[in-house]
């Protein structure tokens, strides 16, 4: 297929292999942010063809891993509230919250319904006027204007029985947080492919500029992935920390302009909560006052109490980069994708669900 | 999940687009797609919305670079 197989010739990846080796002179450790790059590196075995001086850390880009805990509780309290129907994507039914999930919620009875896009929420509820639905707003900046096209659907059709819970996520603030952290040593970041389709290769200028860090904006075939690897250590090599894209058939540096416009019209960025790396400032989108009517929490009170992970669960950790999964105490023995403890085993981009399937 | 695969549009109507990938069809909205795009083209699909159509200039690039690659070794 057409801008597919051109990108996972195994000869080429080959040739790139050499060219990193003859490159690599000293330890160097780079993180893939995004979750769909963690699956690709593992799938194509990218990790063991690489020279040992090469290491990959899976950073925090799965939006179901870095969903708080205390948001997944708020999600099925919401879920139990009177004439409600939520609608999500998949992969956030099987997130443990503190005591429950919403997959238990729904075996209790409540309505969890699994949708493929925003706007099959919205026809959701405009065959069920009399009840309430309610969109869970989970996602990156590619997820983010899909649902503010949603919003602002549903407004300008006046569905005034639709409503989202904004769970989003904003990544650059997080890649600084994990470097001003200061318990993790990265050299170079493999950013997102699809978070900067639409926020533009740009927005990691502050990380590269403030952080003297390599920034490579990367494509998810195995050859983007290789050269990508290439492309950041012939930057450390250089001493150099510039923003670059390898991914130049989607990615340009100042990103998707209509969907940029729409975000700013519905959201506005908030303080938001990420498991395993606290409350990052900047990080979340709130709707805009003038939206602000589709947010259930104008309706439902949703507060709940503090909450409580398993003790045993290292996702946040690992969400960090500072473990891998074969450093946690359940991963395997009790944690498996058929039971999970932490979402990093529940989505499948979840780095733990990643070790499980293709790490021996 | 990112779908990492670019599907290509068979059909237009309005808001929606009608894509392809292998024989897997399917409707997407056209609401944040960067341009208009038009049958035939390469786009990047993200949870039932069309983000970005794929810059066929900057693909032949990419691939002239790795042609580069290959004439390196040959050359040696």
């Amino acid at each position: 297929m057409k801008h597919l197989d051109e990108y996972r010739d195994p000869h080429l990846a080959g040739k790139l292999i050499d060219k990193i080796k003859a490159l690599s002179h000293r330890p160097v450790r780079l993180m893939e942010v995004c979750g769909t790059h963690t699956v690709s590196i593992f799938r194509s075995g990218i990790r063991s063809l690489l020279p040992p001086s090469i290491t990959l850390l899976s950073g925090p880009g799965c939006p179901v891993c870095v969903t708080a805990t205390e948001e997944i509780d708020k999600f099925i309290k919401l879920s139990q509230q009177k004439d409600t129907i939520v609608a999500t994507f998949g992969d956030l039914i099987r997130v443990p919250g503190s005591s429950s999930s919403l997959q238990k919620a729904r075996a209790d009875g409540a309505d969890i319904r699994v949708v493929y896009s925003t706007f099959d929420a919205l026809d959701i509820a405009r065959r069920n006027p009399s009840r309430t639905v309610v969109f869970l707003a989970v996602g990156f900046e590619t997820t983010a204007p899909t649902i503010a096209a949603a919003v602002k659907e549903a407004k300008k059709e006046g569905i005034d029985n639709f409503y989202i819970i904004p769970a989003h996520k904003i990544i650059p603030p997080a890649m600084e947080a994990l470097l001003a952290g200061g318990e993790l040593a990265i050299d170079g970041f493999i950013c997102p492919g699809h978070v900067s389709v639409i926020i533009g290769a740009d927005a990691y200028r502050p990380v590269a500029d403030k952080y003297h860090i390599p920034c490579v904006v990367a494509g998810f075939e195995p050859v983007d992935i290789l050269q990508t690897i290439y492309m950041l250590l012939s930057q450390i090599e250089e001493g150099k920390a510039i923003v670059d894209i390898q991914y130049r058939r989607a990615v340009n540096f100042t990103g998707n302009e209509k969907a940029l416009a729409l975000l700013a019209e519905v959201f506005e960025t908030c303080d938001a909560p990420w498991r395993g790396l606290g409350v990052i400032p900047d990080s979340g989108l709130r709707l805009r006052d003038n939206y602000r009517a589709l947010d259930i929490e104008t309706k439902f009170d949703l507060t709940v109490p503090r909450a409580q992970d398993h003790p045993g669960c290292s996702c946040g950790d690992i969400l960090r980069g500072v473990k891998t999964p074969l450093d946690c105490v359940l991963y395997r023995k009790v944690c498996t994708p058929s039971n999970p403890y932490g979402p990093c085993m529940v989505s499948t981009e979840g780095t733990c669900a990643a070790y499980y399937k293709y790490h021996d | 999940m990112c779908l990492a695969v670019p599907m290509q549009v068979l059909e237009i109507k309005e808001d929606t687009a009608v894509v392809d990938m292998g024989g897997t069809r399917r409707a997407v909205r056209l609401d944040i797609v960067d341009r208009p795009p038009t049958v035939g083209d390469y786009v990047i699909v993200h949870a039932g919305f069309a983000i970005h159509c794929i810059d066929e200039e900057e693909a032949k690039i990419t691939l002239q670079y790795f042609e580069e690659i290959f004439a390196d070794e040959t050359s040696r």
